[in-house]
């Protein structure tokens, strides 16, 4: 699947906390919490962010707690990916868990800037920087991994399971 | 070739000869939700139809994060989690009864040699023990509940050797505080840590539990130390489950390995907003305070209560300043009446909360207003974590907050020891 989006750009260590503030972990409704996603680390996000975008940030995205509202906020919020040069163990095995697609590609995050529109084809890795042309080959899953994500998520793999 | 404490465990709950970096489907012996995390849990075992959980024996769910309730959409999920409870059969920690960190070894759930999954990321403070725990998301957990097992990639082990002995005033926070600062937020991602030396092994089992709370915040899976003489006498106190203690074979393999010298080291604080913002105390000395907080699954337990005590003793806070004590449990608040700890801190000046998180989290209890300064006990200072991210958290020891309070201001606790 080929994704294209416009890109917001984060910087290091953005925590669970900025993502969605634990004042707000009192419902499971993904436009209820995509109403305040990303809101403590830039407070117009959730008004401006469209169906499609596309979150690029430095390294050790979703460091802090175990919230899977987390990435729920995000997908909720309508961002397709999430590219970063590393992600927070927790926050990478939730987001999987949960289908939010994301990608570990540090030569991407430094040469795609806020605004640009990319290209993401999920089964390959490949990110193509549509500005410049540039494309770039994000780290491939696990087998185990990618086996979840092609089932939706951890829910329809146990299930598939069981 | 040797294996790691992690290997060790992994290997012998998953019934595979595992290394670092392989993935394995592992048995859990313990796992646990709290009222942030238990209500999607319990929504992604509906969805995954499942009926009922793999043992009730070994599953727990705490009401701590906002509790008593604050909000009437917190009320909902703490029924839905007493109701589940019920239903299921398993244990119920209620409001008041304390932080979920602090409940799994003291009610003695936990024991050396375990695997334990909770859906906190602080779970790994369980490692102190000799446990391999670790946070997940509520979807990992739901699937914890139905079968009893998760897949986890062995991690592989940052070796942290710790030798000589911590000076007066300095404590496991600041020893903490300061390897976060030196290996950073990511330092340790996707790998357990193992804290070993003569420094850890001189440390009580409760402020060994303050470094391994931490591990999470440069990143690790797990903070795992030995079970020496020590912890088997905790352990002992607390469970009457069968203990399987591992220790890191000599040629383990790992990762990397660094060596401190504690013996010089002063009091560290982390400033805003990232924890691994780490100076000296004497860097910040003087910074304007208008709250302080002692307590949370870090630095809540009864050994920080008494340092913090003696501190505050006979003294009053500073006029401009707030002073928030939540002993993390029942158990611990019952501890701290006995011995006039209580009855200290409100004479200072404090408010005395329900043993919880909520003022940590920034859910209740405490919540900052904009341009304030909190110096805390607790592990994360992410502008915001507090439930207002126009103030500034500043981490430190029970020591230093409660010298801080006095003065109004980040202040050196070695003033007030002998």
């Amino acid at each position: 699947m080929k994704l294209t989006g416009t890109v917001y750009k984060f910087g290091n260590d953005i925590d669970t906390d900025a993502i969605i503030p634990a004042r707000y972990l009192n419902t499971f409704d993904p436009q209820e919490l995509a109403r305040h996603c990303m809101e403590d680390a830039d407070a117009g996000f959730p008004d401006k962010v469209k169906r499609g975008d596309i979150i690029v940030a430095e390294k050790n995205f979703g460091c802090g707690s175990s919230r899977e509202h987390a990435p729920i906020a995000i997908k909720g919020a309508g961002v397709s990916c999430v590219i970063a040069k590393s992600f927070a163990r927790i926050f990478y095995r939730n987001a999987i868990n949960i289908g939010l697609p994301i990608l570990e590609c540090p030569e991407a995050v430094d040469a795609i800037q806020e605004g640009d529109s990319i290209e993401v084809d999920l089964q390959s890795g490949v990110i193509k920087n549509l500005r410049t042309g540039k494309t770039f080959q994000a780290t491939p899953f696990r087998e185990f991994m990618q086996d979840i994500i092609n089932k939706g998520g951890l829910i329809n793999y146990v299930k598939e399971k069981s | 070739m040797g294996k790691t404490i992690a290997e060790k465990i992994l290997s012998h709950k998953s019934g595979q000869d595992a290394y670092a970096n392989d993935i394995v489907v592992a048995d859990l012996d313990f796992v646990m939700g709290q009222d942030g995390t238990s209500g999607l849990a319990i929504r992604a075992f509906e969805d995954m139809q499942a009926k009922k959980v793999f043992d009730p024996s070994r599953i727990a769910m705490v009401i701590d994060h906002s509790a008593p309730s604050p909000l009437q959409g917190v009320s909902a999920l703490h029924k839905q989690m007493r109701d589940f409870a019920a239903q299921q059969g398993i244990y119920l920690y209620d409001i008041g009864d304390g932080v979920c960190h602090q409940l799994l070894p003291e009610q003695g759930h936990v024991v050396p040699g375990d695997l334990v999954i909770g859906a906190d990321s602080h779970t790994c403070t369980y490692g102190a023990i000799n446990v391999f725990s670790t946070g997940v998301g509520s979807t990992d957990l739901a699937a914890g509940l139905v079968s009893g097992k998760l897949w986890f990639k062995v991690p592989e082990t940052f070796k942290f050797v710790l030798n000589g002995k911590l000076p007066a005033g300095v404590y496991s926070k600041d020893l903490i505080l300061y390897l976060i600062g030196d290996v950073s937020a990511d330092g340790a991602t996707y790998m357990a840590a193992e804290y070993t030396g003569e420094a850890v092994d001189d440390l009580s089992v409760e402020a060994r539990f303050t470094m391994s709370n931490m591990a999470i915040e440069m990143g690790a899976k797990v903070g795992l130390m030995r079970a020496d003489q020590k912890t088997i006498d905790w352990v002992q106190a607390h469970s009457k489950r069968v203990i399987q203690a591992v220790e890191s074979d000599e040629d383990a393999r790992y990762a990397r390995i660094k060596e401190y010298d504690v013996s010089s080291l002063e009091p560290q604080v982390a400033k805003p907003h990232t924890v691994d913002n780490v100076s000296p105390i004497t860097e910040v000395v003087g910074t304007p305070i208008q709250q302080g907080l002692i307590g949370t699954c870090t630095n809540g337990r009864l050994e920080d209560l008494r340092i913090a005590a003696s501190i505050l003793k006979g003294k009053k806070i500073h006029k401009d300043n707030r002073l928030i004590i939540a002993p993390s449990s029942r158990q611990v608040f019952i501890q701290a009446i006995r011995e006039g700890l209580i009855e200290t801190f409100v004479q200072a000046g404090a408010a005395v909360v329900t043993p919880g998180c909520g003022p940590c989290v920034g859910t209740h209890n405490g919540v900052p207003s904009d341009g304030e300064n909190v110096i805390s006990t607790a592990n994360r200072n992410f502008k915001g974590r507090m439930g207002n991210p126009n103030a500034f958290i500043y981490l430190g020891s029970p020591a230093t907050v409660a010298a801080s309070v006095l003065k109004g201001e980040i202040s050196d606790p070695r003033e007030h020891i002998e």
